[in-house]
């Protein structure tokens, strides 16, 4: 059985437990035994990206001492993944540091990446009758290089008609701290975002990246716009012939 | 004026421009355009095999070229200068400016024609000669029209009055030079055209840019569509060569690659019109050489860049590839950044040529999409640099609020502390709790007020991840179901 320790994020694990959940649940049903290092916290992505290298660091030394003792280490977003592939750079002044930043970023893979790529499954046998479209967060697709993964298994879900987003290359304004930084900006390109998924007539939007989500969500919802948001863990978590969500009644199946 | 645009702080550049709807929709519409057409003479052209291996090469040449940048630029300036041409190396603006004035006064000339150039832009070079008493004439299009208008900015490096639409350059002729034709291109052309031909013929002295010098023959070589560079070149007796210290190249072997990326990431030419290789031949036979060639080779603040983790900034080549995919630049616009410099290499390259100063916000106008990164075609890590920058800017040089200071400072703490982290997670929907509706928070305290500024905030999860997944393993090791 394929060890994985789950690296859920801080955004993830404060706003969106219940995403979560099903990325728990979709790896178990996948076959691998899921194990939550509990020394974890936030990857130090907002520190470093700000210009706070040495707060970053503090966080970088944790997280590489919480996942010491993983095989894999699987994450539902593209962004924090990409943060331990730069931990090698941080360090590099520190042979010791640096050789277990590498070791760290050498296992680690975002969520539908380790599907695709490591447990080589497309159909995880979900079922989703909508409308969708999906966003392609920069990080994932630039800085890891995970550009077909998602599309791979969402041709798989059962019932679910996806759309293409035109412009899906142009960021959507999250960028972390450039979202409450540059206030301005980062609403243009939000607008131009939600008005490229309008054009597709899509009822939900879909995505891998919590960060870009709850700023898209965000907006969408300010904006009143009736576009459900979901993560692709909740879609690839919906299944039987209608599509129906979860055992767990409560869980919410958008993010926002 | 030089390389900084206007006097307003950036976040007033930025509204200004934000309420300005057609240079946003002249922005969204070129970079939508041009993105095809790169993309066709790039990585989809297979007579190129693979583009990426063409990255590679011009990544390494200029890397090479700016590690040895001491040895070829002594090559270039021996070669020049045995060719019979000057060669005056400026440490500032001041200086270059200084030497151009007194080789123009000394040639007692009135009348300068330009060809397009964003260094003589960056160091004040036309204010400096009108003050002299000369005429200077732009004589590319685009600077062409930016000139007759009242000396507007360029607003891109490549295609400077890329926020003018044909209506308003008719306006700007009519307004300025009575003209009386339509908006069409071509008579729009024919006139600018009719009005720099005599220019070409009085002037006694002729100064351009430069897109690359050959160290090993002493050469210059500009990169054109419009063939203007090549009558400012060949008419007066007088010609100047303005250029950044950076842009050598070994031979013309590299060249052939590096004018082979420039074309096609700029505007997805396979070439442009006009690739000209000149150098001083001053024979007494010679008909279409100026009888007198200067190279004015500039730093201006380059140098802060050489042998620190800025220095690939300098391997640009100015194809504005970056500026072109950029999302930020998309909707502020060029005028936006408040230099001549805009876009990713704007962003990195300003503050390091003219202090945080003036450009402290520039690296953080990016959301580290990494668009400019992907699509450099010498693969500067554009998106690094700007991150670099802000270290920089945090640790003393600029000015951040104290009050990120110490957010950061307990983020860190936080971070390190998974107790402290996991409280901070508990705690969360305790203290948004008062601000959320329908699970949501419309306006957040303190840090969170710029968040919900424009967009709502979900209410933080109530329901523990950590203690459901502890429950829930306790549930499968009972032999519960894995549903």
């Amino acid at each position: 059985m394929m060890k994985v320790s789950l690296f859920v994020t801080c955004l993830c694990e404060m706003f969106y437990a219940d995403v979560a959940k099903d990325v728990v649940e979709v790896l178990e049903r996948l076959g691998c035994e899921v194990d939550f290092p509990t020394g974890q916290v936030c990857c130090g992505q907002p520190a470093y990206n700000s210009g706070y290298r040495k707060d970053a660091i503090k966080a970088a030394k944790q997280m590489i001492k919480a996942f010491e003792g993983a095989d894999y280490v699987v994450s539902p977003s593209g962004s924090c993944a990409a943060m331990f592939k730069e931990y090698p750079a941080i360090f590099a002044a520190d042979p010791v540091m640096k050789e277990k930043a590498r070791q760290l970023a050498a296992k680690t893979y975002e969520f539908t990446q380790f599907i695709v790529d490591v447990l080589k499954v497309e159909d995880v046998g979900a079922s989703f009758p909508v409308k969708a479209t999906y966003h392609t967060s920069c990080h994932m697709t630039r800085l890891l290089g995970v550009t077909e993964a998602p599309f791979k298994l969402l041709k798989h879900v059962r019932g679910l008609e996806l759309v293409p987003l035109s412009n899906s290359y142009d960021c959507c304004g999250f960028g972390g701290t450039f979202s409450v930084k540059m206030v301005p900006i980062s609403e243009q390109m939000a607008d131009e975002k939600i008005r490229h998924i309008e054009e597709t007539e899509a009822e939900v939007l879909i995505g891998a990246d919590n960060g870009c989500l709850m700023h898209i969500g965000g907006r969408l919802n300010r904006l009143g716009k009736p576009i459900r948001v979901m993560h692709i863990a909740q879609v690839l978590n919906h299944r039987g012939e209608g599509g129906e969500p979860y055992v767990d009644e409560d869980r919410k199946s958008t993010v926002l | 004026m030089s390389m900084k645009i206007g006097n307003q702080p950036f976040f007033e550049r930025v509204e200004k421009n934000l309420k300005d709807p057609y240079m946003r929709q002249a922005m969204a519409s070129v970079q939508d355009r041009l993105r095809g057409r790169k993309l066709s003479a790039t990585v989809n052209d297979e007579s190129l095999v693979d583009w990426e291996m063409w990255r590679n090469a011009g990544e390494e040449i200029r890397t090479h070229t700016l590690n040895h940048l001491d040895v070829y630029l002594e090559q270039l300036s021996d070669n020049f200068a045995a060719r019979g041409g000057h060669v005056f190396f400026a440490e500032t603006a001041e200086e270059a400016r200084l030497y151009i004035q007194e080789l123009v006064k000394k040639k007692k000339a009135k009348n300068v024609v330009k060809a397009k150039s964003m260094v003589t832009e960056e160091i004040g070079l036309n204010e400096a000669l009108e003050d002299i008493g000369c005429q200077v004439l732009e004589t590319d299009l685009a600077e062409y029209i930016l000139q007759v208008d009242d000396h507007d900015r360029p607003s891109h490096i490549v295609v400077p009055a890329l926020h003018k639409n044909r209506e308003q350059i008719r306006d700007i002729f009519h307004e300025k030079m009575g003209y009386t034709k339509t908006e069409k291109p071509e008579e729009l052309t024919a006139f600018a055209r009719e009005q720099l031909r005599n220019s070409f013929l009085e002037a006694e002295v002729g100064i351009t840019g430069c897109n690359f010098a050959v160290a090993e023959s002493g050469s210059i070589v500009l990169v054109t569509n419009e063939g203007n560079a090549n009558m400012v070149t060949t008419i007066p007796d007088t010609v100047i060569t303005v250029m950044g210290m950076e842009r050598i190249v070994p031979s013309w072997e590299e060249l052939d690659i590096l004018v082979t990326l420039l074309c096609r990431s700029a505007i997805g030419q396979k070439l442009t019109t006009y690739i000209t290789g000149f150098s001083p031949e001053l024979e007494e036979d010679s008909l279409d050489s100026p009888k007198d060639y200067h190279l004015v080779i500039v730093d201006n603040g380059r140098s802060n860049a050489l042998g620190t983790e800025f220095q690939p900034v300098l391997h640009c080549i100015r194809c504005a590839a970056c500026v072109n995919v950029c999302p930020v630049y998309r909707h502020i616009g060029g005028h936006s950044y408040g230099s001549i410099y805009q876009g990713p290499i704007g962003a990195v390259l300003s503050p390091i040529l003219g202090g945080y100063e003036t450009y402290g916000e520039l690296p953080y106008a990016s959301s580290l999409c990494g668009a400019c990164t992907e699509t450099c075609p010498v693969k500067i890590p554009l998106h690094e640099l700007l991150i670099r920058h802000r270290e920089r800017y945090v640790n003393g040089v600029g000015h951040p609020k104290t009050g990120e200071k110490m957010m950061m400072g307990l983020f860190g703490i936080g971070a390190s502390t998974p107790t402290l982290f996991q409280m901070a997670t508990k705690m969360a929907p305790w203290m948004l709790g008062p601000f959320a509706e329908d699970g949501r928070v419309t306006k957040g305290p303190g840090p969170l007020k710029p968040w919900t500024e424009i967009r709502d905030l979900p209410a933080p999860s109530k329901d523990n991840f950590r203690k459901w997944f502890k429950q829930h393993k306790n549930s499968n090791s009972e032999g519960g179901a894995d549903s």
